[in-house]
């Protein structure tokens, strides 16, 4: 029964994404009390969070306009934040790539750092699953994420709810994406791969426009698949 | 405060909007029916092991929250939320003993 699977595939996605969820929406909050306080509406606010829809990007942005840069720096910077997500497009592309159009337009619309990686993780852990059900599992995980990052940005645009400082919400973004790392480091390939990744990250946090993320996980890639090809990948 | 004017914030916003939508697009539009090489899937296959932690790595080691200096406090939690997460596979409990960890050790600590 295909369709009864496809449901529980997308039933499985939005469960595997909800405590993330809750992890996402400080930062949502925090998005829209920065870009009221910048001055920008509240339809502007909330522009950003559904026509942009990417965290990190979107406060480059309003950063670098507080800042009076150029509209084209503002907009290469933002974009240059969001190259990482090339990488995600190409490393979902053997799962979903032969999904339908529409599938395939909402799954890079909803495309976060945190619905990646969940997805990601379940198709490493089942690789033979039908596209289908691969598809619906990578929405599921969206239709949590997409309402609670708009619905935040709105309250913290509207009534300026703050997080205290004590909160240290700018932990909460390692936590997750440790929380998601931690069970995908399977054999010595992905260890080595996230070891490389962390060593040559901070080597190269002095590159501009976020390159340094790209210099760091080109290479630790290649030593993920050269240990894999070596016989260390599971 | 923001000087660009209206019509400026509206076309970073669009240009924006579609230039992230493209980006994020790309291989799933383009390469959407081929089947990759082996070579090139065995590399896919790290992404997600190569980008996260590349992504998180600088923000943990020099947080803006401490002036961009080393803090023991986040290094302890992070080391336990990797390792849970790494001993459990579970990433519920690796956030639960990240933020127990943190809330704990600054609580004791702090």
């Amino acid at each position: 029964m295909p369709a009864a699977s496809s449901k529980s595939a997308y039933l499985a996605g939005v469960w595997a994404c909800l405590p993330f969820v809750m992890m996402a929406a400080p930062f949502g909050l925090l998005f829209g009390v920065v870009g009221a306080e910048a001055g920008l509406n509240l339809a502007q606010v909330m522009a950003f969070s559904t026509v942009v829809i990417a965290g990190a990007a979107q406060f480059t942005a309003v950063q670098l306009m507080t800042e009076a840069a150029p509209t084209i720096l503002v907009v290469l910077s933002a974009l240059a934040v969001n190259m990482r997500m090339v990488m995600y497009s190409a490393s979902l592309q053997p799962h979903v790539g032969k999904a339908s159009l529409w599938q395939r337009l909402l799954i890079s619309y909803t495309m976060f750092d945190n619905t990646y990686a969940i997805a990601s993780a379940e198709y490493d852990e089942r690789p033979t699953r039908p596209v289908q059900q691969k598809a619906f599992f990578f929405l599921g995980t969206a239709t949590p994420m997409v309402p609670v990052w708009i619905a935040s940005t709105y309250l913290g645009a509207a009534l300026g709810t703050s997080i205290p400082d004590a909160w240290a919400i700018d932990f909460a973004m390692p936590v997750l994406f440790l929380s998601l790392i931690g069970p995908a480091l399977r054999s010595l390939a992905h260890i080595a791969a996230a070891l490389t990744a962390v060593i040559l990250s901070l080597a190269f946090a002095w590159m501009p426009f976020n390159l340094g993320l790209i210099a760091a996980a080109l290479p630790a890639m290649a030593v993920g698949a050269e240990l894999e090809r070596r016989g260390y990948g599971r | 405060m923001i000087a660009a004017s209206d019509w400026q914030i509206w076309l970073v916003i669009i240009a924006l909007g579609i230039g992230t939508f493209l980006v994020r697009f790309s291989f799933l539009g383009l390469l959407g029916q081929r089947d990759l090489p082996d070579w090139a899937l065995r590399h896919l296959r790290y992404t997600a092991v190569a980008v996260l932690p590349a992504l998180i790595a600088p923000l943990l080691v020099w947080p803006e929250a401490n002036g961009g200096e080393p803090e023991p406090l986040r290094l302890t939690a992070a080391a336990m939320t990797l390792a849970v997460g790494y001993l459990t596979g579970n990433g519920i409990w690796a956030i639960v003993a990240g933020f127990g960890s943190f809330y704990a050790l600054g609580a004791i600590f702090g």
